[in-house]
């Protein structure tokens, strides 16, 4: 088997007051994968997302992507392979037109000129936003918003794509075309989420961490049909959603 | 959601004071503003000739005065000040319509009207005809550090996501029964504006976190305009 994009061994880390947020975490993501890390509040999730792009230091344990160790050395290296885009639009759009905003993780790489809006344009078209380039990112919708979240990330051409809450605050609509737009991308993704249907919808395997441990590592639909480990971990489906009954899963 | 239509003091448009570049308009108006604060207080006759340059540009720019005069109440605690002035200073005295009032107050206060007046108005033309982005261009071009340059972008961006905030915690207070105008319940509005402070403190922790994600290493990128 080749090597794992995300390689998270025994990872343990404590915040500076004492907390203990992560138990020896052992997380394995390969190429092309698309898995959902599900769990309740306060299980260790978005610590253990901070992780993988050496924004948190391991307190123990390792943590590589594509073979190489996140450590100070190669930071920038790492911030290029692992893109998180975070829960709220406004914390990752902070610059005055989408354009410039997409523009802002490859001109960190050091692109320039022709390069580098080439690439923004297709990070764009990606995510179906590219004739709202020159918009200022306020005077767009939240979906259209998140969706240019996801842009400024894939404009760095990442090897994982990390999404923290992905479908919260999106109508219904938007979180459909976020969906298709996700399926669509031909990139590795670890999405943290709530949303247990959007996982059963987009995730072939699930990952429960509950206590800042990992306390199941399974295809989606064993997990969310494995009521002991669900009502265990505080995970609940929403009312009459039955992943049993559900005849054919989109791939 | 709450993010309302961006910057309330620009006026749309295609005039040539639009077209103008950004940081020839902001030294005409510095310049401008030298002149009229340097102007002798009683030479009234200047004052006429400073306010019909302003009106003319204001004519050409094609920007209605029926837009930019009520932009201007932002004067009005200066003009409080001013027409309190002949009242509360000393020297010799004269009538006004039948009230004593003191002299020097009096010149004054209708030099720091005509002046500021003059000043707001020339102010309001520059950012009803320039983009806030644009402006912040120019002032690159005029040299202006790039820390504080960075820091005004910023603030652009942010003031409207700030100001939702501050509507949405207003809103929960009136519907608990508190209204943030009475000062009986100034105490409340205090802590909740300290609650905001924290909040967009935090939101400044996340927004760096998120530029650290994506490389930032102290610097910003230079963006040229690519439109």
């Amino acid at each position: 088997m080749s090597s794992p994009v995300l390689d998270v061994r025994d990872l343990a880390f404590a915040y500076p007051d004492g907390h203990q947020a992560l138990f020896g975490v052992d997380l394995h993501v390969h190429r092309g994968e698309r898995v959902a890390l599900l769990g309740p509040n306060g299980a260790g999730k978005t610590t253990l997302v901070l992780h993988l792009n050496g924004i948190l230091t391991a307190g123990r344990g390792s943590v590589s992507v594509s073979g190489l160790q996140v450590a100070k050395e190669h930071l920038q290296e790492i911030r290029r392979r692992v893109g998180i885009v975070f829960q709220d639009p406004d914390d990752q759009l902070f610059l005055g037109t989408v354009r410039q905003d997409v523009a802002f993780g490859p001109a960190n790489l050091g692109l320039k000129g022709a390069a580098l809006e080439q690439r923004v344009m297709e990070a764009l078209d990606r995510v179906g936003m590219a004739d709202f380039a020159d918009r200022p990112p306020h005077h767009l919708s939240y979906g259209q918003r998140r969706r240019v979240a996801v842009a400024t990330v894939l404009a760095m051409e990442p090897e994982v794509l990390v999404l923290d809450e992905p479908s919260s605050n999106l109508d219904p609509a938007s979180r459909r075309e976020l969906a298709e737009i996700l399926r669509g991308l031909d990139v590795t993704v670890l999405m943290v989420t709530h949303d247990l249907p959007y996982a059963l919808e987009l995730c072939p395997r699930s990952v429960v961490l509950s206590e800042g441990g990992v306390v199941a590592d399974r295809p989606t639909f064993d997990v969310l049909t494995d009521e002991a480990l669900m009502a265990a971990h505080r995970l609940e489906l929403p009312w009459g959603f039955d992943p049993r009954r559900i005849d054919s899963l989109p791939r | 959601m709450g993010a309302g239509h961006g910057h309330r003091l620009f006026f749309h448009g295609h005039g040539p004071i639009h077209r103008a570049p950004a940081h020839v308009k902001v030294l005409a108006l510095l310049g401008f503003m030298l002149v009229v604060v340097a102007t002798p207080r009683q030479a009234y006759g200047v004052f006429a000739v400073e306010a019909l340059v302003l009106l003319a540009v204001i004519v050409v720019s094609r920007v209605p005065l029926r837009y930019l005069l009520p932009r201007m109440v932002i004067e009005l605690p200066f003009a409080v000040f001013a027409v309190l002035m002949p009242f509360i200073s000393h020297g010799p005295r004269t009538d006004v319509l039948g009230v004593s009032v003191s002299e020097p107050g009096l010149v004054a206060g209708i030099a720091l009207l005509v002046k500021g007046s003059i000043g707001v108005l020339a102010a309001l033309t520059l950012a009803s005809t320039t983009e806030p982005q644009d402006l912040l261009r120019g002032l690159q071009r005029l040299r202006m550090p790039e820390l504080v340059v960075q820091i005004m972008g910023f603030m652009i961006r942010y003031l409207d996501v700030v100001t939702a905030e501050l509507g949405r915690m207003m809103t929960a207070l009136r519907s608990r029964g508190c209204d943030p105008r009475s000062p009986r319940h100034w105490p409340v509005l205090a802590r909740s504006l300290g609650a905001l402070f924290i909040r967009s403190y935090e939101r400044g922790e996340r927004v760096h976190l998120a530029m650290l994600s994506r490389g930032y290493d102290g610097k910003l990128p230079q963006l040229e305009k690519t439109s």
